[in-house]
């Protein structure tokens, strides 16, 4: 169960080192991925060589990193195979996106008698941001259910059958559950709420850099990811939204790079994305995203996922042999994405996490930005091991033996 | 990485296995409670005040075993103490948990707190039920939160 590129650990710098006196083992990639040299290269190479404001200025080294950034825009549009570049709109992050949609298309779109709806197993930052619009807009915010005692039986579609009124003004919900692995069928919610005349919001955080994604062929009209879980920097993500809906929102933010016309008494403002996109742009970063995009395309997709797949059936039929361990999220052998996680009943997560770091391998443990999931589930904190392209069959193992230590100790 | 053994001593092993005066206190006068939002961490102390002094004592939540053992030896250490008391002893854990000085008059089978030092990540679960504890002594019933105290 080796990553099917050879040598593809060789382009990743940071796991080639020791923690705790051990080769370490990074199994935090729901967190956030590695870099590939490529990606750090790309960072530098702009730094020392292009770095300038962009969209302003009419000397070289300013077309060079305009140049640049719009070029990381096509590539990316082109990545999910959006119509248009101008359909996408560079932010911090996941987070930063789906406020954006939460407070411009909320504003100007809620009213009381509305609802919003979610799941029950969407990450704080597709949950928060609705509710803050709902309050703000006396919208009511519903929740599709989880089903099974471990969440093992995905969304309820009888129930969102029954959810989806015309009432329902907005659908958002993931695509891949950062806590479950649960994989939405995301064309198919997308066909249901447009079928209600409902906009679509997915958080594609933990699906974007482990799957094929085409949002045209999803059909969202909205779709928010973070650039640093796929191989790209910290602090740049993108808001995907249909240009007609984009061109109809008022700015989140206003200020310089995003008007026409200012006088003392008013402003217009451009068309997207740089309506959306006030004061200078993470510049560096979009393009270091630019070269995630073709870091993961030239490994293939389809071979990630794949890859991803075949270490979580691997992962899932150790990690269940290893008595009273509970594992949330779809059963062994059922479809779920590159992560698990479990909890034991008399070792608290953290006290895995701090043991399991120990023998240099990195997990989450605690509530990962699911509180309200984690109360539903019984629980307060789970364990979470995450993979991606570059980690081993070698590394589940030594996951499995930090386990069995653990249990040990704790069993005294 | 300083070695496990000096953070997780037998004595907090035994009381995360076996907390004492853990559940509500049926006759309780003070509640507070304490939250970790970082790690979902959480503990309610309940006290009995008889005048001045901490007549009976419990917590009940959910953490990580220095959470729930530190916990479990708060109470057996602050039974009968006044509030100045519990403030004393509270101070000398305090600086237990941060520089590792053990003090060896008062601090007993607390002293088996001191290896989270090394730990820094880790100050904030033995100080969670603390801090939840002053907090009810103070009469005072907010929350208790590590993002609004230090350590």
């Amino acid at each position: 169960m080796n990553p099917p590129w050879p040598n593809v650990r060789a382009d990743f710098p940071v796991l080639h080192q020791q923690v705790n006196g051990k080769p370490l083992v990074y199994l935090d990639n729901g967190a956030t991925s590695q870099k590939p040299r490529s990606v750090i290269d790309a960072l530098v190479r702009y730094y020392e060589r292009d770095n300038s404001n962009v969209h302003r200025g009419l000397h070289t080294l300013s077309m060079r990193a305009t140049d640049a950034y719009e070029g990381a825009r096509t590539r990316i549009a082109n990545f999910i195979n959006a119509a248009d570049p101008a359909e996408i709109i560079f932010t911090r992050g996941t987070t930063e996106s789906i406020n954006l949609v939460a407070r411009s298309w909320g504003h100007a779109h809620l009213k009381p008698g509305d609802v919003v709806l979610t799941t029950e197993f969407e990450h704080h930052s597709n949950l928060v941001p609705w509710q803050q619009a709902a309050k703000a807009s006396g919208a009511t915010l519903k929740y599709v259910p989880l089903l099974g005692a471990d969440g093992e039986g995905g969304l309820d579609l009888a129930a969102l059958d029954k959810l989806l009124t015309p009432q329902v003004k907005l659908f958002a919900f993931t695509h891949i559950s950062n806590t479950l692995g649960t994989i939405n069928p995301v064309a198919e919610l997308c066909r249901k709420a447009r079928a209600v005349g409902a906009v679509t919001v997915i958080d594609a955080a933990q699906s974007i850099g482990h799957i094929p994604l085409d949002v045209r062929q999803i059909g969202c009209d909205f779709l928010a990811f973070s650039g640093h879980k796929m191989c790209g920097p910290t602090g740049i993500g993108v808001l995907y939204g249909r240009r007609d809906l984009l061109d109809q929102l008022a700015p989140d933010e206003t200020g310089g790079g995003m008007v026409v016309n200012v006088s003392y008494e008013q402003a217009t403002w451009k068309p997207s994305p740089e309506r959306f996109e006030a004061g200078t742009p993470n510049v560096a970063d979009a393009i270091a995203l630019g070269a995630a995009c073709n870091y993961l395309d030239a490994l293939g997709r389809d071979q990630i996922a794949a890859h991803d797949t075949a270490l979580v059936k691997v992962a899932m039929e150790k990690l269940s042999a290893l008595p009273g361990i509970r594992i949330i999220g779809p059963r062994v052998g059922a479809e779920r994405s590159g992560l698990v996680s479990f909890a034991f009943a008399n070792v608290h997560a953290h006290d895995v996490v701090t043991f399991a770091d120990e023998d240099g391998v990195a997990l989450r443990g605690g509530h990962h930005c699911n509180q309200p999931l984690m109360r539903k589930l019984g629980l307060t904190s789970t364990t979470r091991a995450s993979f991606y392209l570059y980690n081993t069959e070698e590394e589940i193992d030594r996951l499995v033996a930090s386990l069995q230590r653990i249990q040990k100790f704790f069993a005294g | 990485m300083q070695d496990l053994t000096d953070l997780y001593q037998s004595v907090i092993l035994d009381h995360n296995r076996r907390p004492r005066n853990r559940g509500k206190l049926p006759t309780a006068n003070r509640v507070a409670h304490g939250d970790n939002p970082s790690c979902g961490d959480q503990c309610t102390v309940y006290l009995r005040l008889d005048g001045d002094r901490i007549g009976d004592i419990s917590f009940e939540g959910s953490g990580c075993a220095i959470s729930q053992a530190s916990a479990s030896l708060m109470t057996l250490n602050l039974k009968g103490k006044t509030a100045p008391e519990a403030e004393t002893i509270y101070a000398g854990v305090h600086e237990l948990v941060t520089t590792g000085k053990v003090d060896e008059d008062n601090l007993s089978d607390l002293a088996a707190l001191a290896g989270v030092h090394q730990f820094p990540a880790r100050i904030k679960c033995a100080t969670l039920g603390w801090h939840a504890a002053l907090n009810a002594l103070k009469g005072d019933p907010i929350t208790a939160t590590t993002e609004t105290h230090k350590d």
